[in-house]
């Protein structure tokens, strides 16, 4: 190893960056695993962190607020969750489809704001400082509500009532209901709950992390946490650590200068390390059994 | 009346893929109308730029080539059940085939033009095929493993265009194909060159494979019930490995296909193509996975793209300050998730039927 690259692996700024670049792929992971848990994939994450940051950035920029921009991210996610919830529990549609096509709406939104509000198909300029979220002791808020999220979640999950009908929900539809757990309602909660997580991860890079919105500013985070679910086998605390790794492979990409090794190697590495954990080289996994089944009343 | 119910079966996709568009252009128009345009003017003049005259009309369908061959790619994967979002990928392969012995191997016409062909259903189709493998024998969701592999792919095609096959002269893009490589225009004067009808040949080929061959007939069969497949004897695995490498080799020749007979060079960004891949999704669900249904469905996305260009263009609707090509995208996206509602003419008659009650 190079000299330089030993250098970069000693640097603070590495590892700061790290904790801020788990947050807008854990927060999706981990209300993707709700939302698996009870047997629903939403692989259209990608699309709403677009969204959440899309609405948060705009809604910022224009009023100033950090409430309303954070309330205005959350809306988002919420709006999508309602959306799919609807299509991929109540009406029985393929949950892979409306994911797909909420990717491709928000791409296209998102450029079609951008142009029409600011006149650019890049990145809008940056939110008032009213509207960015402060650091706490040059920690991010969003670090902290993620971290909490995740131990959280896995409490809700593995020790509480609610989550017992939620797991049985997700691995034995048809069961739960003849025990009176009503599926449908349960799942479609599960739903806009992980829309709001993966909002809320698209309201951190729109509001903290770039303080505005570009074009591609999800950059696949939303992919990549569909494949930390799998990684973390469904468990939310292991998504806080697979999330520390994957944010330490992105604050590398950014941190090592170019010149000493491609780009695109570096660039390369967080997907080639999602592929090979989704491959199982390193653990194996079980997905919940009534995974992306729609549920029917017989 | 049992070909009256034959009828109404074959028609109820049509239906509902047309209610799709209907809807997509419905909510196209309200952005539309919310950005201050009129959208009867708007949907005019795109139609009139997308079919307004002959030039216009083969343009489109020029346009309309590499969408049939990355739905196609997406149909064939999704008759054996599996789920390419891949084609992006692939296709890179595609280009890569076509700017390396294109523009760094004299060979004669002809000769020159297989040669690319070949290596790109190789490359394109050995990328899927790798999907397929670890699908089946490492249990990687094919959804997750070509995610992730659009964006390696993209990496890879990227360095070798930036560091192997650039052009000195112009470091933005790789070297341009020499003329022994390129696919001859069919008109002069439009962009309808001779991919045009090599994709057709495509789907027709892909139509009878499907639906004449007994590997088509494993891969529906795989597709529909894979249990019954292998109770049937199918090799489920093999058929499945099998269906991602042609799925992949198709996505590629639509990627070699644009080099060869539009640009004849790549940008190291792949620009040229960049989403291309994508819009397959869409335009094979619109199609119905099936060969004839995408060259419909393929030309009417062409129709969205060359027909905004128009608008772009026009002074009448506004001119420069018009909408941004990604409309189509959006418009494109409420078409995909409304074919994602199943049986929708159902669930519009027990919508009507309670408003009645």
């Amino acid at each position: 190893m190079d000299t330089s690259m030993l250098f970069i692996l000693l640097q603070a700024p590495l590892y700061l960056g790290t904790l801020r670049l788990m947050v807008p792929i854990t927060l999706p992971a981990i209300g993707e695993i709700i939302t698996e848990r009870s047997g629903v994939v939403n692989i259209g994450l990608e699309g709403i962190i677009m969204l959440g940051a899309l609405a948060s950035v705009y809604v910022g920029y224009f009023t100033g607020s950090l409430l309303l921009a954070l309330l205005a991210g959350i809306l988002a996610g919420v709006c999508v969750g309602i959306l799919h919830g609807i299509i991929s529990v109540y009406l029985g549609g393929d949950q892979i489809i409306v994911g797909v096509g909420v990717n491709v709406f928000a791409y296209g939104l998102g450029v079609i704001t951008l142009y029409l509000s600011w006149g650019t198909f890049a990145n809008s300029p940056l939110i008032p400082d009213s509207a960015r979220v402060p650091d706490l002791h040059g920690i991010s808020p969003f670090v902290v509500l993620t971290f909490m999220s995740g131990v959280t979640a896995w409490y809700l999950l593995e020790r509480t009532s609610i989550g017992l009908r939620l797991k049985a929900v997700g691995e034995n539809p048809k069961a739960a209901d003849a025990a009176g757990i009503n599926v449908f309602r349960t799942r479609f909660v599960a739903t806009v709950i992980g829309a709001v997580f993966a909002a809320l991860g698209g309201t951190f890079l729109g509001l903290d992390w770039l303080a505005s919105y570009t074009r591609d500013i999800s950059a696949g985070r939303g992919f990549i946490a569909l494949a930390m679910v799998v990684f973390s086998k469904w468990n939310p605390i292991l998504a806080i650590l697979s999330g520390l790794l994957f944010g330490f492979f992105f604050a590398l990409s950014l941190t090592i200068p170019s010149g000493i090794i491609p780009d695109q190697l570096v660039w390369s590495l967080p997907y080639a390390a999602t592929l090979l954990v989704a491959a199982g080289f390193f653990t194996k996994t079980r997905a919940p059994a009534a995974i992306g089944k729609p549920y029917r009343r017989e | 009346m049992r070909t009256c119910d034959d009828l109404r079966n074959h028609l109820r996709p049509v239906v509902e893929s047309s209610l799709s568009l209907l809807a997509g252009f419905l909510a196209g128009g309200i952005i539309i109308w919310a950005a201050g345009f009129n959208p009867i003017l708007f949907y005019e003049a795109l139609i009139a730029g997308a079919f307004g005259d002959i030039y216009s009309t083969l343009n489109t369908l020029s346009y309309s080539t590499p969408l049939i061959l990355t739905a196609l790619s997406f149909a064939i994967a999704a008759r054996a059940s599996l789920f390419n979002i891949g084609a992006e990928g692939q296709m890179y392969f595609g280009v890569l085939a076509a700017v390396s012995i294109g523009a760094f191997i004299a060979l004669p016409s002809v000769m020159h033009q297989l040669c690319i062909i070949t290596l790109a259903i190789l490359l394109g189709g050995l990328w899927g095929a790798v999907a397929g493998w670890l699908r089946v024998s490492r249990g990687v969701n094919e959804v997750v493993s070509t995610i992730m592999m659009n964006f390696l792919a993209l990496y890879l095609v990227n360095y070798l265009a930036t560091y192997v096959f650039y052009d000195p002269l112009q470091a933005y893009k790789t070297k341009s194909i020499l003329p022994s490589a390129e696919l001859p225009l069919m008109v002069p004067g439009t962009d309808l060159s001779l991919a045009f009808l090599l994709s057709i040949a495509t789907a027709m080929a892909l139509y009878i494979l499907l639906w004449r061959t007994p590997l088509g007939y494993e891969i529906r069969a795989v597709g529909l019930n894979p249990s019954a497949a292998r109770y049937g004897g199918i090799d489920v695995k093999r058929t499945m490995i099998t269906s991602m490498f042609l799925s992949g080799a198709t996505a590629a020749l639509a990627g070699a296909f644009e080099v060869m007979g539009r640009f004849y060079y790549t940008d190291t960004g792949l620009s040229i193509v960049r989403n291309m891949g994508f819009d397959g999704i869409a335009v094979s669900l619109v199609g119905r996975n099936h060969p004839i249904g995408i060259i419909l469905s393929s030309i009417f996305f062409a129709m969205l793209k060359t027909g905004i260009q128009a608008v772009q263009r026009s002074t009448s609707v506004g001119g420069r300050t018009g909408v941004p090509l990604e409309l189509g995208l959006v418009v494109q996206g409420i078409i995909i998730i409304f074919i994602s509602i199943p049986e929708m003419l159902d669930l519009i008659r027990r919508l009507r039927g309670r408003r009645e009650v």
